[in-house]
């Protein structure tokens, strides 16, 4: 496959930042997007160019380090994450645009990194739960409902990508926040802090200069993870019983 | 998530009042008001197919309303407040709440997908500013001006309805404001039950969406049958 990509460089937080493009000849159709970005980057080091920065870890899916907004859809056209994605998703010939997050809560670091430290803030705000420490509770002293459990279970694969903010047209974080609000509320651990979690993420949240959300769905479908939309609904829910009990 | 731990700090006292879920809170329940209104006003409307006595015994009836525990229009007088009252709310957590995204954005994307947006969706804040533009011209036209675009009487209200829209252009701008109404309906009433939690499941968002929809359809539609069967000559002096 031969591909034309368009690609976002950006020296440094400071930088103006442009679009370059870019050539790839022989990406086979097996590798992973982010192997092709290596392949890129190895030519670009042949040539004695800086390579283009952008974040990965796992490569599995399964630690939400890897971004890009590819032709316009964050992670791509399918529902996986950018690591996950494989150039078979593409055809021979096409031109691909790449850009960093963009939301001014995730400022630009260089090139296709961003910050994403702000996620980090809102959990420390309220994503957690108060558990004595020392030797494990027995796990079947605190009895989970079935339904309750599985919905817990389910929110709690968000990675915390930030897809759902890099998709927002507001640029909001609702579906993060709802994923994590949803997945402690649902569970007996949760309760004690339930109000002032949500009180507290949804401050920093603000605070850290996310819009808010206007529920038009475009985060859902884009989450590599499938968090659905009713978790925005949870977290409204949750805000709205933390004022009743005043806070 | 990255490493690196810029300028922002945590957040010390929050308060939940404060937040933009609250300003989301205040529009959904601003925004029920107007629900309600539609739906009444929409009804009131149809009595123009009872012809013109019933229309305007019933628009006297509306002033008329409690009456004698409340003066002449009193009642009528106290739906306007509760009106104004949530527009101006409506208005302003709309308003803030649009700065924000747009600050919570500056670098536009390229190339940008819309997956899981709907026209009426994305037209919210321009249809509310269209809306907006179009309340003004209304009330002026039937309540405050009075304006009969035909140069005619203004003093009986079914023949000020039958003037107007016999008039096709302001047929014409009434449908193309109603298809506004009938499309940040459909958005806003299943908005407005998210943001209430309401839709805590598949099923309640599903539901959510289909019932928006329906009461969109029926109000901008229920709405549309005066000025169409006006000007078809069907509604008449």
């Amino acid at each position: 496959m031969k591909l034309t990509l368009n690609i976002w460089r950006q020296t440094d937080a400071n930088d103006a930042g442009a679009m370059h493009t870019y050539q790839v000849d022989d990406v086979s159709p097996d590798m992973s997007f982010l192997e092709m970005l290596d392949v890129l980057n190895e030519d670009l080091n042949a040539k004695d160019e800086e390579p283009i920065a952008f974040d990965s870890d796992c490569r599995e899916g399964i630690c939400g380090m890897c971004s890009l907004m590819i032709n316009g859809e964050p992670h791509g056209p399918e529902v996986t994450t950018t690591c996950q994605l494989h150039m078979r998703s593409f055809k021979d010939g096409d031109t691909i645009t790449i850009e960093p997050w963009r939301a001014s809560a995730f400022p630009v670091l260089k090139d296709l990194c961003v910050d994403r430290s702000a996620f980090d803030r809102i959990i420390q705000a309220g994503g957690y739960i108060s558990v004595n420490t020392g030797s494990a509770p027995e796990a079947h002293s605190v009895p989970v409902p079935r339904d309750d459990a599985m919905r817990a279970f389910n929110v709690a694969t968000c990675i915390g990508c930030g897809a759902c903010v890099a998709a927002c047209p507001n640029g909001s974080a609702s579906l993060f926040m709802g994923a994590k609000i949803t997945h402690l509320g649902e569970l007996p651990q949760g309760q004690p802090e339930r109000d002032s979690r949500v009180t507290n993420m949804v401050a920093q949240h603000d605070h850290e200069g996310f819009g808010g959300c206007t529920n038009i769905g475009e985060c859902a479908a884009a989450c590599p993870k499938e968090i659905p939309l009713d978790v925005i609904s949870q977290l409204n829910k949750d805000l709205r019983t933390a004022i009743k009990h005043g806070h | 998530m990255a490493i690196q731990n810029s300028g922002p700090t945590l957040v010390q006292g929050a308060r939940a009042t404060q937040s933009t879920i609250f300003l989301k809170i205040l529009m959904a329940a601003s925004g029920a008001v107007f629900i309600a209104f539609v739906l009444l006003h929409m009804y009131g409307n149809l009595k123009a197919f009872n012809g013109h006595d019933a229309y305007n015994e019933y628009a006297e009836h509306l002033r008329e309303l409690g009456t004698p525990m409340l003066p002449h229009s009193g009642a009528l007088w106290i739906i306007r407040a509760v009106l104004i009252l949530s527009l101006v709310v409506h208005v302003y957590c709309a308003a803030t709440l649009w700065k924000r995204a747009k600050k919570a954005r500056t670098v536009r994307y390229q190339v940008k997908k819309h997956t899981g947006a709907i026209f009426a969706s994305r037209m919210m804040r321009w249809g509310g500013v269209t809306l907006l533009l179009f309340i003004i011209w209304h009330l002026l036209n039937f309540t405050i001006g009075k304006v009969n675009v035909t140069g005619g009487a203004t003093n009986d209200p079914y023949n000020l309805v039958v003037d107007s829209f016999s008039t096709w252009w302001l047929t014409v701008i009434y449908l193309v404001a109603m298809a506004m109404l009938g499309a940040h309906l459909h958005h806003g009433i299943w908005s407005a039950t998210q943001t209430l939690g309401l839709t805590n499941s598949d099923r309640t968002r599903k539901l959510a969406k289909n019932s928006a929809f329906t009461l969109a359809v029926v109000i901008a539609g229920g709405f549309s049958l005066v000025p169409i069967f006006v000007l078809a000559g069907v509604i008449n002096k």
